[in-house]
């Protein structure tokens, strides 16, 4: 489980966050959603360590992570997966050896149990005999999916992803949210993602949390989500003309 | 400009540590062998041949006296290349060469997140991606400069065989003349010298980027004219220290 105590962070005068306390529970998708500015992908970094809050804490299993030395969150960091919005591949390395590189930092496993455990998360999220590819000839999705794996190589205990679906077609969204949700509860993993797809939140919303203008707004799942009548959460997610047309009429 | 120095040398102190793996480093370093060294030996053979061939017809030019004894166009093209020439004017070119590759390498990765991955990783990143690149250029660029020695004095030799401005007996026998050691070991030392502030600076400013493409460019340049103005003014203190 990962806790988030009274976190804030500014920006020269601009507050990002303002005081977020939340919980994000193991074996579940937890959500961050908000508009582009709520402060959504500033959380993240702060809780993979990229940024430093100037005001509270986050907890691994009640470990302190943040202001800490790199000496003590390196042990934190090895549990970490982390999916960045572009997948952020090596581009001076194939798909195996993405894969292959968090192995070859952290285990002395051998080549031959790396490899093994390279085309098993390969496998994992549908990729399969794409070992010898570099990064430059893999569409969106597979870039995604590659990087699924490469967080998952090293059996994370905490797997992050910010805004997994962004610049993907619908279809190949639906496929990255399902592979999502399987490997959080098939590997007990707590997923923290960031997204402001609606399709997301409806199908692997098990946790939500609405953040608006840089404030923990609203908490709940994918199944009260479209009943609350919290006005900016409603204003959220109504605001396109497909989900304003939906609403009108239900 | 004072916190941006003593950014650059924290990133140094961050740098220079012990690698984790001693078996990817030597991965990585035989990477940048090849991708800072090797490939460089083309542009430095061309350039080496033909600025020595034009340093001893510029030296016959002016020394067009009787009074002069012909090896002398050997003896000063040997000292141009030796002391000035390769050292400096080919690290100022590598300079532009090694020097934009790092920084946009760098940037690029800073811009893709690649840099932010592997800083979640829990990997120390100035020291996975900076490290073999300062000890690929320290070890590298005094082969570049020897091999540019080289080629420099062959080109002499080629300009005259050519021109007829002097004969090539008398020439190397001007090589060949009042001939000091340590000479070779000044060029070596400039260069050792050139290859870090090459090297570390741009990799300090590529490791720095923030933005996007643009940022990117712009920091390729400026670890080009950064490197090149640090290369010309540490030319003078080493000149004046080592040879005063």
């Amino acid at each position: 489980m990962i806790t988030v105590k009274n976190i804030s962070k500014s920006f020269g005068d601009k507050l990002v966050l303002d005081d977020i306390s939340l919980s994000f529970r193991r074996g579940m998708t937890n959500l961050v959603i908000g508009e582009s500015g709520s402060g959504k992908t500033v959380l993240m970094k702060i809780c993979t360590g990229l940024v430093e809050p100037d005001a509270g804490e986050v907890l691994f299993n009640d470990i302190r992570f943040s202001n800490r030395s790199e000496d003590i969150r390196v042990d934190i960091r090895k549990d970490m997966g982390v999916l960045f919005q572009g997948g952020a591949l090596f581009d001076s390395m194939n798909v195996e050896q993405n894969v292959m590189f968090p192995l070859n930092m952290f285990t002395n496993m051998s080549y031959k149990e790396k490899l093994e455990r390279v085309n098993f998360c390969l496998n994992r999220v549908n990729l399969n005999n794409i070992n010898k590819l570099m990064t430059n000839e893999l569409s969106g999705g597979m870039m995604k999916r590659v990087a699924i794996a490469r967080a998952i190589a090293n059996s994370p205990k905490y797997l992050f992803c910010d805004e997994p679906n962004s610049g993907l077609d619908p279809v190949t969204s639906e496929i990255i949210d399902a592979l999502i949700l399987e490997i959080t509860e098939e590997y007990n993993i707590t997923t923290v993602i960031n997204t402001h797809d609606m399709n997301s939140v409806m199908m692997i919303g098990q946790s939500i949390n609405f953040l608006y203008k840089g404030q923990l707004w609203w908490q709940g799942n994918s199944s009260n989500i479209l009943h609350t009548d919290n006005e900016e959460l409603n204003n959220f997610i109504f605001s396109t003309e497909l989900t304003k047309r939906l609403k009108n009429n239900k | 400009m004072l916190k941006t120095i003593g950014d650059y040398f924290i990133l140094i102190g961050q740098t220079f540590q012990r690698p984790p793996k001693f078996s990817i480093f030597r991965r990585q370093l035989m990477h940048e062998f090849y991708n800072l060294g090797v490939s460089s030996f083309g542009i430095v053979s061309i350039l080496s041949v033909f600025v020595g061939a034009v340093a001893a017809i510029l030296v016959a030019y002016n020394t067009d006296n009787p009074m002069f004894p012909e090896e002398l166009i050997g003896f000063s093209t040997r000292q141009m290349v030796i002391l000035e020439f390769s050292p400096t004017i080919i690290s100022i070119i590598l300079a532009g060469k090694l020097g934009s590759q790092i920084a946009s390498e760098l940037g690029t990765m800073r811009v893709t997140q690649q840099i932010d991955a592997l800083q979640v990783m829990g990997i120390n990143t100035a020291n996975y991606l900076i490290l073999p690149k300062i000890i690929a250029c320290l070890l590298f660029m005094p082969v570049l400069i020897v091999f540019s020695i080289a080629l420099g004095l062959i080109g002499g030799w080629a300009a005259c065989l050519l021109t007829n401005i002097i004969t090539p007996y008398n020439y190397i026998l001007g090589l060949r003349s009042w001939f000091d050691p340590f000479s070779v070991y000044f060029a070596l030392i400039k260069t050792e010298v050139f290859a870090f502030l090459i090297s570390s600076i741009a990799g300090f400013i590529g490791y720095n980027v923030k933005g996007g493409s643009v940022e990117v460019g712009k920091a390729s340049t400026k670890g080009v004219v950064h490197s090149s103005i640090l290369i010309i003014i540490f030319d003078l203190i080493l000149t004046q220290t080592l040879l005063t």
